[in-house]
Parts: structure tokens; C-alpha cells; sequence
């Protein structure tokens, strides 16, 4: 999620591996950059990832929160 | 809500003691006391100087001034935790408005659109995540916690800010809160006369789903 209001960074499939491994490096510069992986589980529910799961049909990141 | 890891941003914040119901319990009986604290003297002064001398009614009337706004500037800053900060065609909004959308259901997007916060029911109470803060209403509807929280980052349209905030919160509950800067406590009715006109139906509705 950006400015943009959400920006796709890429896809992949379970059984594609190129396409997953692009999409892991893709999620480790996003960390870099200080955003969190998020997995949406749901209703009310929602899993912080530090990997991008391979099975997980959509993966957020999200901005660090903080007291205002 | 179900318990999971821990929020990442709890690491910016080692000193806290983590917020739970225990926490909010204690919390919103201070409060309470504090409120009772700021307006108690006043009007026993006010009915003091009227019982000693009616001639000092203007000071006595000062004084009742007093314990009215007082506790109504505090409410007045626990409801602007939760005031829109951008106003306006923000770019990016309409996406932003479809993420935030898919995270919520039916009823909750609803509400969302019309007042501008997402309800989100947890295991402390109910919450109302708004663009810069939430208002957390605890089970039986009879007190209001308003925290102030946001996503870093200055851009963010307004919806994309409130998305941030409930996957904060989804992931867990506790260390959302724990992260979140308490601004206030008190009555709903205090909070919710305080609140812009088109936010008060989140606040019934929050309260409504707490009993």
C-alpha cells in the first residue's frame, strides 16, 4: 500500500518457482524499505510474515504504525 | 481477533507495559478520578462563594465555567484522535478505498463509507479505526479509550491510512494498543458530542456491537 492507494509487486503461483523467487526478492527490498508483510487471514484476523509465504493467496505490505 | 506474533513496531516501544483489559480497566478508573479531580472543587467553590457572599456570584459562575470546560476540552481531544486528517480528492483514494473495502465485510464497509471508520471487533472491546487514531469501546458499551496511532508516511491516502491501522490491529490486538499513544477515557456520550456530526453513527454502532 502506497500512495497510489496499492500497487501490485508481483505474482506467483506455488508450482512457479521463478515466479516465486522474483517475488521473494521483490518482498525482501520492500522490508529493506521498512514495510511489513502482512497476510489478510480473514475476517478480523491477519499474520505478520517476515517470508513471503508460498501458499498465501495475497501478501500486504503495510507501513510501520506509531503513537501520534 | 485470535492471538498471534507479536506487532514488530512493540520493539520501538520496550518501555511500555503492554495494554490489556487489566490495563484499560485501571486506565479508565483514573480517568474517572482525574475527572472528578478537576470538577468537584470548582462547584464546591462555586456553591461556597454563593452560600458566603451572592454578591460573589459572577466568580462563582467563572468557576462552574471551569468544571464544564475542563472536562470538555479533554473529551474534545479524545474525539480528535479519530478527526479526518486529510480532507478533499486525495490521489490514490478510490484504489485505496477498494483495498480497504475488501478487508472489511458488508456491514463494515458500510459504516466505513458513511462515517469514515472501519468497526473492528477484538478481543478488548470494539474498535473504530479512523485516518489517525481509534476509539476503542470496552465490552458493555460503558467507557471509550481513544488512542492515537498512524501510519508513518505522510502521503497516504485517506482509506489506504485506515488499512494500515486494521492490519496493525489484526495482527495483534494488544501490541496495537500497547503501540498507540492513550489520549483519553471517559463516557461514550462525552466523546460522541465531541465528534464530527457524520462520525457519531460509528461511535452508536461501536456501541451498539460492545453490548
Amino acid at each position: 500500500m502506497d500512495r497510489t492507494g496499492h500497487t501490485t509487486l508481483a505474482k506467483w503461483t506455488a508450482d512457479d518457482d521463478a515466479a516465486f523467487d522474483a517475488a521473494a526478492r521483490e518482498f525482501a527490498e520492500q522490508q529493506g524499505l521498512g514495510y511489513i508483510g502482512t497476510v489478510p487471514d480473514g475476517p478480523g484476523k491477519a499474520t505478520h510474515v517476515r517470508e513471503l509465504p508460498r501458499d498465501a493467496d495475497m501478501v500486504i505490505l503495510r507501513r510501520p504504525i506509531a503513537g501520534g | 481477533m485470535e492471538a498471534g506474533q507479536a506487532l514488530p513496531e512493540l520493539a520501538a516501544v520496550p518501555w511500555r507495559q503492554p495494554t490489556d483489559a487489566r490495563w484499560l480497566r485501571r486506565w479508565g478508573r483514573i480517568w474517572h478520578a482525574w475527572t472528578l479531580l478537576y470538577t468537584v472543587p470548582f462547584i464546591a467553590a462555586a456553591a461556597g462563594m454563593m452560600w458566603l457572599e451572592p454578591l460573589a456570584a459572577p466568580v462563582a459562575l467563572a468557576a462552574l465555567a471551569h468544571a464544564w470546560i475542563i472536562p470538555e476540552l479533554y473529551a474534545f481531544r479524545g474525539a480528535s484522535v479519530v478527526r479526518p486528517k486529510a480532507r478533499g480528492a486525495q490521489p490514490g483514494e478510490e484504489v485505496a478505498q477498494g483495498l480497504l473495502g475488501d478487508l472489511l465485510g458488508h456491514a463494515e464497509r458500510d459504516l466505513q463509507r458513511g462515517t469514515g471508520l472501519a468497526l473492528e471487533r477484538g478481543s478488548l472491546g470494539v474498535w473504530l479505526v479512523g485516518q489517525g487514531g481509534a476509539l476503542l469501546v470496552t465490552p458493555g458499551g460503558g467507557r471509550v479509550h481513544c488512542f492515537c496511532v498512524a501510519a508513518t508516511g505522510d502521503e497516504l491516502p485517506p482509506s489506504d491510512r485506515i488499512a494500515h491501522l486494521l492490519l496493525a490491529l489484526r495482527e495483534d490486538e494488544a501490541g496495537f494498543a500497547t503501540v498507540a499513544n492513550h489520549a483519553f477515557a471517559g463516557a461514550p456520550w462525552r466523546v460522541r458530542r465531541r465528534l464530527p456530526g457524520v462520525m457519531r453513527p460509528g461511535l452508536d454502532a461501536a456501541r451498539l456491537a460492545a453490548q
